[in-house]
């Protein structure tokens, strides 16, 4: 391997033997396409004729004027499949064929990251399988159709907590037995190397955009930039562009679930300890031996024990600041982009547009320019949603 | 307790005798303290050359669902890193046989690799082998293995090209594991031709004794590990599912887990068959 991947001390590849070659494999697949032409060409294509790229940085009015900032939102929402997913799954998806692989796994939570392999998987004909812990294909039944119509199998898993992390780590005991047919399509920012990297790469179309649209629209960079943290892919999309700019301050905001400091939180970065979970050094929520704790949030999304290296780097280095907003402050979140500017976000998104709230609340942060990441809609949310507050 | 036979001592006594080495696994604490270790205590008394004992952890990558199971199962009754060690202390006044650890790096990265290094040799144990740290992540852990006189156990597989097995040779001590199947732990009913290749292949890059595991099931499985050239084989999970399926009479499952060790053991003995006529 060229590199191990490493984000100051986080990161890694900390995985059997039995992956390291196909670990290799990917990492030389991933450097030599994208600086390739036609690789790109074709991905490019697709993101704008298939996704529908670029978004709009859209500045939110009503909501500015109600909390006394001025607040752009960039519209991952309005992407093919309602989040920006699909930016990573058409290109890990390309890399796949590239590289003559005959099948794509791919774990999910709520669904998103599955429906939106899925439709990749049904784009460029390659035989898609989803793994999906027994809890969430229950909890999820509209987005276990969504997927198996686009021709993909849902397998459901059994083992551990029956979630996310379970998935992911079903997706990996396939992925060490079918290496040579199978590409493993992870969907956020983690994993062992080169997935927190290539990952992120891949959504930096996000951050690209943003930092050319806030210039045309403002001249200047913004304040400040928030997104939701679960994985981290949606945020370091967006960050990516602008780590190097330090004037901008960059927020990640995590699900705190019931209460952040009960066990029953998301909040990894917030509340968790180093360790080593899924082949990558990083934040985790574990007990005092290292066995990992099942997280809690009302957003699937991010409701994750680990939390990409990168971020555990970010915030060690505090370039990046991390916090957490309660279930029912997103839910709040939710309602007030909702009925401010008629955009239902994804609960994970409402994470971040609850903590904008917050922060313009404080006196010291009026009138600044906040760019929040509007990673995804609430479509997928509505039957919980209705649920939570009443429709 | 008379001293501690260390891997190499194990590997000869068993090659004098022309066997094979039977290394029989379980998770410490599967599916409770007192009856994984008398489980243990029968893995010895019928005809164990050495042991594999693993930790639970609550996301084993590598592992199928057998010893998913057994993670759970031992987790439940209460398992810690703590008396994980007290068990292996139990085991360790009961035999002199080479003790080996399977662990994932999260448990040893939570208590710091030295304290966790320290506490397994001061509960006897001969080696460890971490699940998921490859030599790209070894870091200084060869150093704090050769401070406790602990070996550092590796896997090679299929898929590892002879480059890295030159490379894993040199780190490893005490046996090599050779990962029979392209896969995770589990009971299979066939052993593939590949495992019997990768044998003769590491055979070639290094003089460490070898150990197949994983899928190795059958008295014959071992038979043909053992002719491919390997120094022993390491059973899991056809063990493991004799304890699960006789969570509820735990007489029966000592009897049957101590019939099927003897039946494994005695593969050892006839392993190069054809030399023989």
């Amino acid at each position: 391997m060229i590199s191990k991947g490493k984000f100051g001390k986080f990161g890694g590849v900390f995985v059997p033997e039995l992956l390291i070659p196909a670990l290799e494999e990917l990492e030389a697949a991933y450097l030599k396409y994208k600086d390739d032409d036609e690789f790109n060409n074709e991905l490019n294509y697709y993101l704008k004729e298939f996704a529908g790229r670029p978004t709009a940085l859209y500045h939110a009015e009503n909501l500015s004027k109600k909390l006394g900032c001025k607040i752009y939102l960039k519209r991952e929402d309005m992407l093919h499949t309602g989040a920006h997913k699909i930016n990573n799954t058409l290109a890990q998806g390309l890399l796949a064929k590239y590289m003559g692989k005959t099948r794509l796994i791919a774990e999910t939570g709520a669904g998103q990251h599955g429906i939106a392999t899925a439709v990749v998987g049904a784009l460029l004909g390659i035989p898609t399988e989803v793994y999906m812990g027994s809890e969430d294909v229950e909890r999820q039944k509209l987005n276990v159709f969504r997927m198996e119509l686009s021709n993909a199998a849902v397998l459901p898993v059994e083992s551990g907590s029956r979630t996310l992390k379970d998935a992911i780590n079903e997706a990996m005991r396939d992925w060490i037995t079918n290496l040579k047919t199978t590409h493993y399509l992870i969907g956020s920012t983690m994993g062992p190397h080169p997935y927190p990297t290539m990952v992120k790469y891949f959504q930096s179309i996000i951050g690209q955009e943003t930092k050319r649209q806030i210039m045309e629209k403002e001249g200047r960079l913004p304040d400040t930039i928030m997104a939701c943290v679960g994985g981290g892919s949606n945020a370091l999309g967006i960050f990516s562009e602008f780590i190097g700019d330090d004037e901008v301050e960059l927020v990640g905001v995590e699900g705190g679930g019931h209460d952040i400091k009960s066990h029953r939180t998301g909040a990894t970065l917030t509340m968790g300890t180093e360790g080593v979970l899924h082949g990558s050094l990083s934040y985790v929520l574990q007990n005092n031996d290292g066995q990992i704790n099942e997280a809690h949030s009302v957003s699937a999304g991010l409701d994750y024990p680990g939390v990409g290296p990168e971020h555990a780097y970010l915030k060690d280095t505090s370039r990046a600041c991390y916090d957490a907003v309660t279930d029912q402050e997103a839910l709040e979140g939710f309602r007030l982009l909702s009925k401010t500017e008629g955009i239902i976000p994804a609960l994970e998104s409402a994470h971040a547009i609850a903590y904008a709230k917050k922060y313009a609340e404080k006196k010291e942060n009026k009138g600044k320019i906040i760019i929040i990441n509007l990673s995804g809609r609430g479509d997928k949310d509505m039957d919980l949603v209705s649920r939570q507050i009443g429709g | 307790m008379c001293q501690i036979e260390s891997y190499q001592e194990m590997f000869e006594r068993v090659k004098e005798k022309g066997e094979g080495a039977f290394i029989p696994f379980i998770v410490v604490g599967d599916p409770d303290f007192e009856t994984s270790l008398e489980i243990v205590k029968t893995y010895a008394d019928s005809g164990a050359d050495a042991l594999e004992l693993g930790f639970p952890f609550s996301d084993p990558l590598a592992d199928g669902p057998t010893v998913q199971a057994a993670d759970k199962r031992s987790l439940s009754s209460g398992m810690t890193t703590k008396r994980g060690f007290e068990f292996i202390k139990c085991i360790r006044e009961y035999t002199n046989i080479p003790l080996g650890l399977l662990v994932y790096y999260n448990l040893i990265y939570k208590m710091g690799e030295d304290e966790f290094y320290k506490a397994a040799m001061e509960c006897g144990l001969n080696g460890i082998l971490v699940a998921d740290l490859p030599p790209e992540e070894v870091g200084i852990l060869l150093d704090t293995a050769d401070k406790y006189g602990l070996d550092q156990i590796f896997m090679a597989a299929q898929t590892t090209t002879n480059e890295r097995l030159e490379k894993i040779a040199e780190m490893c001590t005490g046996f090599l594991y050779v990962v029979a199947v392209m896969g995770v732990t589990g009971a299979r009913s066939e052993l593939a031709d590949a495992t019997v290749e990768l044998v003769s292949r590491v055979r070639c890059h290094s003089d460490l004794p070898l150990a197949v595991g994983f899928g190795i099931s059958h008295p014959e499985h071992i038979q043909n590990v053992l002719s491919a050239g390997s120094d022993g084989a390491i059973v899991a999970s056809a063990l493991l599912n004799i304890i699960e399926e006789n969570l509820e009479n735990k007489e029966v499952m000592l009897q049957k887990v101590g019939s099927f060790c003897r039946q494994l053991k005695e593969a050892t003995r006839h392993k190069k068959i054809e030399e023989l006529v």
